[in-house]
């Protein structure tokens, strides 16, 4: 119980700290917006709609929703590497604190940001004229923050691993861009030829992309669908588990 | 009784360069309800002592009871006992003051009702009125390290260990901050605190180790560390020149009175009885020996010449 105290505690705390800094929360929002703006309009034509009730949109939004979960939870880590150099890490170490009160009340608060961003995202997509199921888009919200909480537990570990944002900044862009391009998040990757389809199976957010744009569809039986949740399930519990070790032995 | 108390303490870090050896076995025994002081030059091995006290660092030799529980079978609860403020502090900028504070509190399990009113009397005592409700992130050096040693405090723990806490604070903020400690020290808590600042460890400890490549060289209240030095300390400045100070040092070192001679580069310090009736005579040595004196000091001995004579070096020197 007092894990579940201490987390509540901590992560009211991390909350308070990041919406006096509202700002962020729209800065990671730029990217995926922009994609939606400047990027969507090209697709009207070369997307031929699936559908009567769709448009590039529908299977564009999904995309930019999971990228939206990518990126503003891999690179999380970062605060963590200037809460160790401020002395904070050290302090919470001394406190009787649970050991992974500090790692779950960020992840939470971060959970509860994307959740925002994704709402403001798909609104906008609405707004530009999105057609989708209505549940299939909140199915899918359940299914990117998940997916979130894992990529951000991800983060800070190897962050408090790494110590250093010098260490940490190539790490990262080592692997987002491939993993990016290689999850068919821009495109749909019907269109790639078969070496680079086999390669995107590697890609765990190749099935979650597969399973957000099933969902936007309504297509509810969708296997993907099954596979997106099971893949996002195992991936969370994996993350979070790895990251909590490294937690309670960087701070035992 | 002991509130702390350690045998063959000690902590090696394995590195590619080598191994250093950083506290080599310190046995130690702070009791409830003093000031406690671990004095010592750079890279003595006092913060390492520290945070292995603290629960942050595993040693790699020895036990200690830390706080009424042993250090390494029960963590928890020594955490749970302790106070413990950093070398480099630990604030969080984004905050105010009085955030951090009742924060502080909070994650020691402190009811949010009793968090308020602590930071709150914390904020008064250490007189950070003026800036508690500003974000951390707009205070000066001194403000927030006067917030790191609050931070310390916010649960009222038993024993509280400082790590260099005046080390940059300036002279008022500093004489304040001493009489908070001895405060805090008359009200039962006791302090374990780190200095290389003589004059702080000698007006505000109640005893204390001397440590040096992470061996204690000497132990006591500074009084008794001071007397074991004996006498009074005379000062010459010498001529280098045509070994003026070996002869001298030969010269002066027959004479009765003088207990011991140590050079140090154109210094010469002699150990004498009794300073005032000592001056004369070795100026007549001097004289008759045709030694140019420069310059002629007495002193009572301080702890550092209680450092001195036991490593041969200034910690006054050290420090600057
Ligand atoms: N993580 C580490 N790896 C290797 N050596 C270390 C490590 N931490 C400390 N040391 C070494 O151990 C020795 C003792 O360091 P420590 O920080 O305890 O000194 P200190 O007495 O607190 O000095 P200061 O007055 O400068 O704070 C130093 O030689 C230091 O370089
Ligand atoms: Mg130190």
């Amino acid at each position: 119980m007092r894990l579940l105290t201490d987390t509540w505690l901590l992560f009211k705390n991390y909350m308070m700290s990041t919406l006096r800094q509202p700002v962020w929360i729209l800065i990671s929002l730029f990217t995926p917006i922009c994609y939606l703006l400047l990027f969507a309009p090209l697709l009207d034509k070369m997307i031929v709609p699936s559908g009567p009730n769709t448009n590039a949109l529908t299977s564009f939004t999904p995309g930019v929703v999971v990228m939206l979960g990518m990126f503003g939870s891999l690179f999380v880590g970062f605060s963590i590497i200037s809460d160790l150099r401020a002395g904070i890490v050290e302090r919470l170490r001394v406190t009787p604190v649970s050991r992974l009160a500090p790692l779950l009340g960020r992840a939470l608060r971060d959970a509860c940001l994307l959740l925002v961003q994704c709402l403001l995202l798909v609104t906008l997509a609405f707004i530009l004229g999105l057609k989708a199921d209505f549940w299939g888009v909140v199915l899918s919200l359940v299914l990117v923050i998940p997916m979130g909480i894992a990529l951000a537990s991800l983060s800070y570990a190897v962050g408090l691993m790494l110590k250093s944002e010098d260490a940490f900044a190539p790490l990262l862009n080592f692997f987002t861009t491939p993993l990016l391009l290689l999850s068919g998040v821009l495109l749909p990757l019907s269109l790639a030829p078969d070496w680079l389809q086999g390669a995107a199976k590697i890609s765990p957010f190749y099935y979650i992309v597969n399973a957000t744009r099933a969902l936007f569809l309504g297509d509810f039986s969708d296997n993907a669908v099954w596979i997106g949740f099971g893949l996002v399930i195992v991936l969370a519990v994996l993350c979070v588990y790895w990251a909590a070790n490294i937690f309670r032995r960087a701070t035992a | 009784m002991a509130i702390i108390e350690t045998r063959g303490l000690s902590k090696s870090f394995k590195s590619r360069r080598g191994v250093v050896e950083a506290v080599k076995g310190v046995d130690m025994r702070v009791d409830e309800g003093e000031i406690f002081g671990f004095l010592g030059p750079n890279g003595a091995g006092k913060t390492t002592t520290m945070r292995m006290l603290s629960t942050l660092m595993q040693p790699t030799g020895g036990q200690a009871t830390v706080a009424g529980y042993d250090l390494l079978r029960e963590p928890a609860k020594v955490r749970e006992n302790i106070g413990y403020v950093s070398q480099a502090g630990g604030v969080d900028i984004t905050m105010s003051g009085r955030e951090n504070l009742i924060l502080q509190a909070r994650l020691y399990r402190v009811d949010q009702a009793t968090a308020k009113t602590r930071a709150q009397e914390l904020i008064v005592a250490l007189q950070m009125e003026d800036f508690a409700d500003r974000f951390a992130k707009t205070y000066s050096g001194g403000q927030k390290r006067r917030l790191d040693i609050a931070l310390g405090m916010a649960h009222r723990p038993p024993l509280l260990f400082l790590d260099e806490p005046t080390t940059g604070l300036d002279p008022q903020s500093r004489a304040h901050l001493w009489e908070e400690v001895r405060k805090l020290r008359n009200e039962g808590t006791t302090i374990f605190l780190t200095t290389h600042y003589l004059d702080e460890a000698d007006a505000l400890c109640d005893r204390l180790c001397i440590i040096d490549n992470g061996v204690i060289v000497a132990e006591g209240t500074p009084d008794t560390l001071k007397h074991q030095v004996a006498g009074d300390v005379v000062t010459l400045g010498l001529d280098t020149r045509n070994g003026a100070i070996m002869q001298a040092q030969a010269l002066l070192g027959k004479l009765s009175f003088v207990r011991e001679v140590q050079v140090d580069k154109d210094i010469l310090r002699l150990y004498v009885e009794r300073g005032e009736t000592a001056l004369p005579q070795i100026l007549r040595a001097l004289d008759s020996a045709d030694i140019v004196l420069q310059t002629i000091a007495l002193a009572r001995p301080s702890l550092d010449d209680v450092f001195l004579r036991q490593t041969g070096r200034s910690l006054r020197e050290e420090a600057a």
